[in-house]
């Protein structure tokens, strides 16, 4: 057990942690965020998708060591307070069904916007393809990134 | 609540009103299978709150899996309620022992639910009147209900439900409330958003998985890996040093880690040493399997017999057989099983996403010695059901383990341990044969099937028959004059349970794809074959059609592009797919287009069957192309996502859902779109490349 200082959606945060344990327990356990889901645990379904610096990254195979001294962003800080473009497209095209893959969708997509203003659906193939959707939501996943796509170049 | 008016055995309502805060009204609806009989009392099923702020609340008991119910619920009460649909919220129920029988599978929720939701709603309405009425001193016939308003015409005067709701509290239920007529419908057939879409994009929504109790610790639970071993010894001491573990135990169905969080009961759970009594299981594999399959095929009994397939088939020159194989399938929900459970002395309190709430709650009695009433439990959001959530096992480990240990705990299971703790879609093995006539029609046709039994679990079968392994089978549409289906129950460890569709899921592959062969046979063509069978079923006919034209079938498609078709009832909805396929240079199928007609009667939420076709497609695809769990040395093979592939976006196909209104019987919206998808691919196959898949998963053809 160590201390680790991590900046969790704009606030530090120190935690006892083993180094090992990975960053999507960290954030979900002692830090109590539980917005950020587990699905695989493996780095297959990217349900536990938060932004490391600015990159989507998969929690579940990021220990808390390495994430240490980082800036960590979960579904709970991706819009301070407000909805995000991204979710107010999500809601617009009612995208979730069971809704718990949908932080880890929702996450990538805001990566792939923040880096690339009109992606194609090529690139939504390759930003997205990381992400499982058991309910099988991908169409209106499509749709609602290209709103919130075309949103923002209005 | 202060007060309650109106509860007889006779009355279908209750009423109460909310201290200062409005209207509370409590509704019994009968349960499954008692539709239409007089209402048992004492349990309420579903409350309306009607608050001061004019906020309407609909509190729904039935699980939220993502299948929208708690939309649609509210949607059949608000228009018979008039209420604004903008104020119109939803709840999950909370637990509540005056809640009936709960459960929520076979596509059912809307079927059970519509007439008498409409008839709540209609109460509720007429309350609210009475009670405008009542004030003004008019007539109640003079006033009319729009838009959560009672509105007086002749006085020009108005009073939302807010303002009415502590009087209506006061109003005398009526027994038989006048129903809207469907014409005047403003919400009910109308795409509407769901109620419960900003806390699934927030990461505000409580799952199972995401409860917390204070003093809760979390476990993972050891099971045997092998079906129907059993615990010979363990040693848990080293797992015991490692920080944060509190316990290491044994409970009837396991070894339970108890730990401070997940990660610690994770590593606890690698440093136990266990051996296990593999029992006489030990070596069974998935080619035992088979060949018990084979062995049973023709030991059949009769779920189906019209004329004489035997003889039908010694006359006629063109005949075929063939082989069907379907493997077992993991439902893998997106949210690994999990429950939470705080067992006390005299009482037991649950978190649990489940889809069935009764057995769940007598199965927690049972364990800890209550009363069923001093069990309460909460229903949490469902990362996925698709069946697996009406199993209880998760709930037992989390009872066993709070009960062990005296604390609350939340067991969670790993990835691979829900994947490897069966229930699974049982595997199945078909013979089929088929006979033409001298025009090439078909005039016999058998179906043999083996595959393991669900029904067994609940009591002996009926005529030795599990229904569910031959719905969709022994229902077989097609005017074939001569036909024969048998079911034989094979004996194994390897446990089975409803996984989307049931029966449907393998047999409309197998009864769409054989259909196909015999179209091939008679040089016919599928879709005219299809609709020459099946002249005298109008809403299997008008959902072919109504595919077939939109698909374009016939028409010219690109080079190394193919179509197939598939149609299929199932849960009381009538749905036809053509997918569009093509292979890419590695024998890798690609779907790249499924357009999909759906008959399910009157339709609530349009926006929510189609949404229920495309997941409905692409849970059926990703079992079509990849799905099965494998069986070696008494376990399961496949654990995860890297074993157990599932679609993803880049293979997820343009779905185009074309909704046929009939006007018929309801049917159900959350199953019905998946079993025609596999045969519309592999009959697309067979159109572009003339091999025919007879064993799924296709994985890769050569
Ligand atoms: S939980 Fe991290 S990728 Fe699945
Ligand atoms: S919405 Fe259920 S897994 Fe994606």
């Amino acid at each position: 057990m160590a201390p680790i200082t991590l900046t969790i959606n704009g606030t530090a945060r120190t935690v006892d942690v083993p180094p090992d344990m990975p960053l999507l327990w960290v954030i979900r356990d002692p830090l109590g965020l539980t917005g950020t889901k587990f699905g695989c645990g493996i780095g297959q379904c990217r349900a536990c998708t938060v932004h490391i610096d600015g990159d989507a990254i998969f929690s579940c195979q990021v220990s808390a060591s390495t994430a240490a001294g980082k800036k960590i962003t979960t579904i709970e800080g991706i819009s301070g307070g407000q909805l995000h473009k991204v979710q107010r497209a999500w809601i617009e095209e009612d995208v979730p069904q069971c809704g718990y893959c949908q932080s880890g969708q929702i996450m990538s997509a805001v990566a792939l916007l923040a880096t690339n203003k009109a992606p194609t659906d090529a690139d939504i193939d390759e930003a997205m393809r990381g992400n499982i959707c058991r309910c099988g939501t991908y169409n209106r996943i499509r749709r609602a990134i290209h709103r919130a796509a075309k949103e923002s170049s209005e | 609540m202060t007060t309650t008016r109106g509860i007889t055995r006779r009355h279908f309502i209750e009423v109460s009103s909310l201290a200062g805060a409005g209207l509370l009204i409590g509704f019994r609806l009968p349960t499954k299978g008692t539709a239409g009989t007089a209402v048992a009392g004492g349990e309420i099923n579903a409350w309306i709150r009607i608050g001061t702020d004019d906020i309407v609340t609909f509190i729904v008991n039935q699980s939220e899996m993502g299948q929208g119910v708690l939309t649609s619920y509210p949607m059949i009460l608000a228009e018979e309620l008039e209420a604004d649909w903008s104020q119109v919220r939803s709840e999950l129920a909370p637990a509540d022992t005056r809640f009936g029988s709960q459960g929520t599978g076979g596509s059912a929720s809307i079927r059970t639910g519509y007439a008498k939701l409409r008839k709540v709603g209609a109460a509720a309405r007429e309350m609210l009147v009475s009670a405008a009425a009542q004030n003004w001193r008019v007539d109640p016939s003079s006033c009319r209900a729009e838009n959560g308003f009672v509105i007086h015409a002749a006085s020009n005067r108005r009073m939302s439900y807010g303002q009415l709701a502590e009087k209506a509290a006061t109003v005398t239920p009526p027994e038989n409330p006048q129903l809207k007529d469907p014409r005047t419908f403003k919400l009910i057939g109308k795409p509407a958003k769901r109620l419960d879409t900003v806390s699934k994009v927030n990461g505000a929504g409580v799952f199972g998985m995401d409860v917390k109790v204070p003093g809760m610790l979390v476990a993972q639970v050891a099971h045997s890996p092998v079906f129907g071993g059993k615990l010979k010894s363990f040693d848990g001491s080293t797992a015991l040093k490692i920080p944060d573990v509190r316990n290491v135990i044994a409970i009837p169905t396991g070894i339970a880690v108890v730990a401070d969080n997940y990660w610690a009961a994770t590593k606890g759970r690698e440093a136990l040493e266990i051996v296990w009594d593999e029992g006489t299981n030990g070596k069974l594999s998935s080619a035992d399997i088979t060949a018990l399959f084979e062995r049973m095929v023709d030991q059949g009994k009769v779920a189906r017999s019209d004329g004489d397939p035997a003889g039908a088939t010694a006359k006629a020159t063109r005949k075929i057989e063939a082989l069907y194989q379907v493997p077992y399938l993991a439902h893998a929900t997106m949210e690994p099983m999990n429950c939470t459970a705080d067992v006390r002395p005299d009482r037991c309190e649950i978190w649990a996403p489940t889809q069935f709430q009764t057995a769940s709650r007598q199965l927690a009695a049972q364990i800890t010695g209550l009363k069923p009433e001093q069990v309460m439990l909460h229903t949490t959001l469902l990362g996925g059901g698709f069946g697996r959530r009406a199993q209880t096992d998760f709930l037992a480990d989390a009872v066993h383990t709070s009960k062990a240990v005296g604390q609350p705990v939340k067991v969670i299971y790993s990835r691979e341990d829900d994947m490897r703790a069966g229930f699974y879609r049982p595997a199945a093995y078909n013979r089929m044969a088929g006979a033409l006539d001298a025009e090439g029609w078909p005039v016999a046709w058998t179906h043999q099937i083996v595959s393991p039994s669900i029904l067994e679990a609940f009591g002996p079968l009926k005529d030795g028959i599990d229904r569910t392994s031959v719905e969709g089978a022994e229902n077989l549409p097609y005017a074939i004059p001569n036909m024969l289906v048998t079911y034989a129950k094979p004996d194994l460890p390897v446990t089975v349970w409803f996984w989307r569709s049931v029966g449907s899921s393998q047999n409309a592959f197998v009864t769409e794809c054989f259909l196909d062969e015999l179209a091939a046979l008679g040089g016919k063509d599928p879709y005219e074959l299809r609709r020459r069978l099946l002249a005298n079923r109008p809403r299997h006919k008008r959902v072919l059609e109504t595919a077939a034209q939109k698909a374009g079938w016939g028409a010219p498609l690109p080079q190394g592009r193919s179509r197939g078709i598939a149609v299929h009832q199932s849960f009381g909805s009538f749905v036809a797919q053509v997918a569009e396929v093509s292979l890419d240079g590695q024998g890798h199928v690609r779907v790249h287009r499924v357009v999909c007609a759906v008959d399910c009667g009157d339709v609530v939420n349009p926006d929510t069957v189609q949404a229920q076709m495309e997941s409905g497609i692409a849970y059926g695809l990703s079992a079509a192309l990849y799905g099965e769990i494998t069986i070696q040395n008494g376990r399961a093979v496949q654990d995860n996502f890297d074993s157990y592939p599932v679609v993803r976006i880049d293979e997820m196909p343009a779905v185009e859902t074309h909704i046929v209104t009939s006007g018929d019987a309801l049917g159900g919206i959350g199953e019905p779109g998946t079993p025609p998808i596999a045969p519309a691919v592999c009959n697309a196959i067979y159109a572009l490349t003339k091999k025919r898949i007879r064993k799924l998963p296709i994985k890769q053809l050569a």
